[in-house]
């Protein structure tokens, strides 16, 4: 299971002391948390594309990701979302391509359509064809960054003649790709059909709904032959506020709860912690309450938590991460202890991706051999395929 | 028949809720004359009040308005009453089908009654109720029943009009049901058409 945070950058005035941080304080906080996330044993940092007040997430989360690439060392840099509705699909190609050499292969993309309606007119684009958007130019993503010369021709966007996108992905391996959507069936179908990612943000909307979604992904990931419904790639949100004494959470928390831009002066802090994945409360709650999302929604890959928000002070949102990096080990052994054999433990990284194409160049060339020789033995029969390494593959 | 009724009358008991099971009873009464049995269940929209505000704010939908707005999709007909407030249906009542996608109510048969303080009210069902059950493609009954206070009088037609409503609901129900409902996570357009579209 990769463990991580993820976030938008809101610029929230502390409800509790009436102090508002500048844009530039955020942006260098971000940077921080980044930093500690690593420091604290997570394995992913994640930002959300942002081009309107008060959020300072990047515009383009290669800048933003770039930059922490070269001050970490082992995060996975990823994106909560890439709008593959309101950019043009070659500068995501180029650009992504470009960050995954910087990184050294540390990096993966969510892709999501954006929901406020007003982004789209800035770009140009419609929102009502928002789906249209995000099939056709994902189609054409996945071809630049797969085909060295691109002939191609869509609705949203000028023909491309004898085009190449550049750089050409790192070892020839495209970046990891999830799709996220928090409603449309048509984008679990998507990321589906591609065998790529879901990631469902599931912190406002009760579980019920997600599960319907993640059904349909994991039916269709294995309709398409990518393997069986369970061996999708889901990733889930989540959301909490930890200290040792369960009331001092909710004490603390609440004032930040009800003055929150996206729920605030909504359900209270109960009912919404009630129906959602939100957790106030001591680190055995949090336990308990993340440990359920296996249960609802079957053994998944990646769990991202958004910690920084609603004005929180950096000082809290690094407790924050403190108390996570300590619950983390329990996590990961209780998931671990669900997770079925054949689930893969984690999403496809880049070593795991060149370690899989590796191994499958192999066999096609052991079969090869296998064909034009008699004298030689197929793998499966040694005894070293029966020792316990064999059950790591996937 | 699931018959939804759907009252977003405000008082306890209020004339709304009164005048949503007089029409419900006439419609039942007529299902009967049709060899049809209904199962009927009742929303009070004021006890959604809150659901429904926190719903519009902040995207958090409670178990009881998730409940209510899927069975707004699987019912069979809806009866609808709202108070009239300054010319035209109650807040609760807009705000609550405000939630409704539009394709839930598509075909689905619609009783429409109101109530108000006063006659001069009494088009508000056809110049503000009507045209909203038109954009979500529902199928409103030609007749409409609004009750002002005069009306619970002695000496009114209400009755009369309630028990033409309920005849037009259940002719209306029986020779017209809603088309089957297509889930969206189970019949899933396929990736080859999203393409080509």
């Amino acid at each position: 299971m990769q463990v991580g945070v993820f976030g938008i950058g809101d610029v929230t005035t502390d409800p509790t002391t009436g102090r508002t941080p500048s844009e530039h304080d955020r942006i260098k906080d971000t940077i921080a948390i980044a930093k500690k996330a690593e420091e604290v044993g997570l394995d992913v940092f994640a930002t959300g594309e942002h081009h309107n007040p008060p959020f300072v997430a990047p515009a383009n989360p290669t800048v933003l990701l770039a930059h922490l690439a070269a001050v970490t060392e082992r995060l996975i840099l990823s994106t909560a979302t890439t709008l593959i509705t309101t950019n043009d699909p070659v500068r995501l190609a180029e650009d992504y391509a470009y960050l995954q050499h910087l990184a050294d292969g540390r990096i993966d993309l969510v892709m999501g359509r954006g929901n406020t309606g007003p982004v789209y007119p800035w770009f140009g684009k419609d929102i009502r064809q928002g789906i249209g958007l995000a099939v056709e130019n994902y189609a054409l993503l996945h071809e630049l960054w797969r085909t060295d010369v691109v002939d191609w021709q869509g609705k949203f966007r000028t023909p491309l003649q004898g085009f190449t996108s550049t750089p050409r992905p790192m070892d020839g391996l495209p970046p990891f790709v999830w799709h996220g959507s928090i409603r449309s069936p048509e984008i679990a179908e998507q990321a589906a059909y591609y065998g790529d990612g879901f990631f469902a943000n599931n912190i406002f909307w009760p579980k019920e709904h997600f599960q319907q979604l993640i059904t349909l992904y994991r039916k269709r990931f294995e309709h398409y032959g990518h393997g069986s419904a369970d061996q999708a790639i889901v990733g889930l949100g989540g959301q909490f506020f930890m200290r040792r004494n369960s009331q001092d959470a909710v004490n603390e928390f609440r004032p930040y709860f009800d003055n929150a831009p996206v729920y605030g002066h909504g359900p209270s802090l109960e009912e919404f912690s009630s129906q959602t994945p939100l957790t106030v409360g001591s680190p055995q709650e949090v336990i308990e309450k993340t440990l359920e999302f296996t249960q609802s929604f079957g053994s998944y890959q990646r769990q991202l938590f958004l910690l920084d928000h609603a004005g929180l002070p950096l000082k809290t949102t690094f407790e924050q991460l403190d108390l996570l990096g300590e619950i983390l080990p329990t996590l990961r052994a209780e998931w671990e202890a669900r997770r079925p054999a054949h689930v893969p433990a984690d999403p496809p990284t880049h070593p795991s991706r060149l370690a899989a194409r590796e191994n499958a160049a192999a066999e096609a060339n052991d079969t090869l051999v296998g064909a034009t020789s008699t004298t030689s033995t197929p793998d499966s029969t040694t005894p070293d395929s029966t020792t316990p390494d064999s059950t790591k593959e996937g | 028949m699931d018959i939804l009724v759907i009252s977003a009358g405000l008082s306890q008991p209020s004339s709304t809720r009164m005048l949503a099971d007089r029409l419900t009873d006439a419609a039942v009464r007529h299902l009967g004359n049709h060899d049809q049995d209904a199962e009927v269940t009742t929303v009070e929209l004021r006890d959604l009040a809150i659901d429904v505000t926190n719903k519009l704010v902040s995207q958090y939908t409670s178990p009881a308005l998730e409940r209510a707005l899927a069975h707004v999709r699987s019912a069979d007909a809806l009866v609808v009453v709202s108070p009239i407030f300054n010319g035209s249906m109650s807040g609760l009542f807009k705000m609550f089908f405000d939630l409704v996608p539009p394709d839930d109510l598509a075909g689905t048969p619609v009783l429409l009654g109101a109530t108000g303080g006063t006659p001069r009210h009494s088009l508000a069902i056809e110049h503000g109720l009507r045209p909203m059950f038109a954009y979500l493609r529902a199928l409103t009954v030609p007749t409409s029943v609004y009750a002002a206070t005069d009306d619970w009088g002695a000496d009114s037609t209400l009755g009369v009009r309630i028990d033409r409503a309920g005849a037009d609901l259940a002719a209306v129900l029986v020779r017209s049901p809603r088309p089957e409902r297509v889930d969206p996570y189970e019949e899933v357009t396929p990736f080859s058409t999203l393409l080509g579209g």
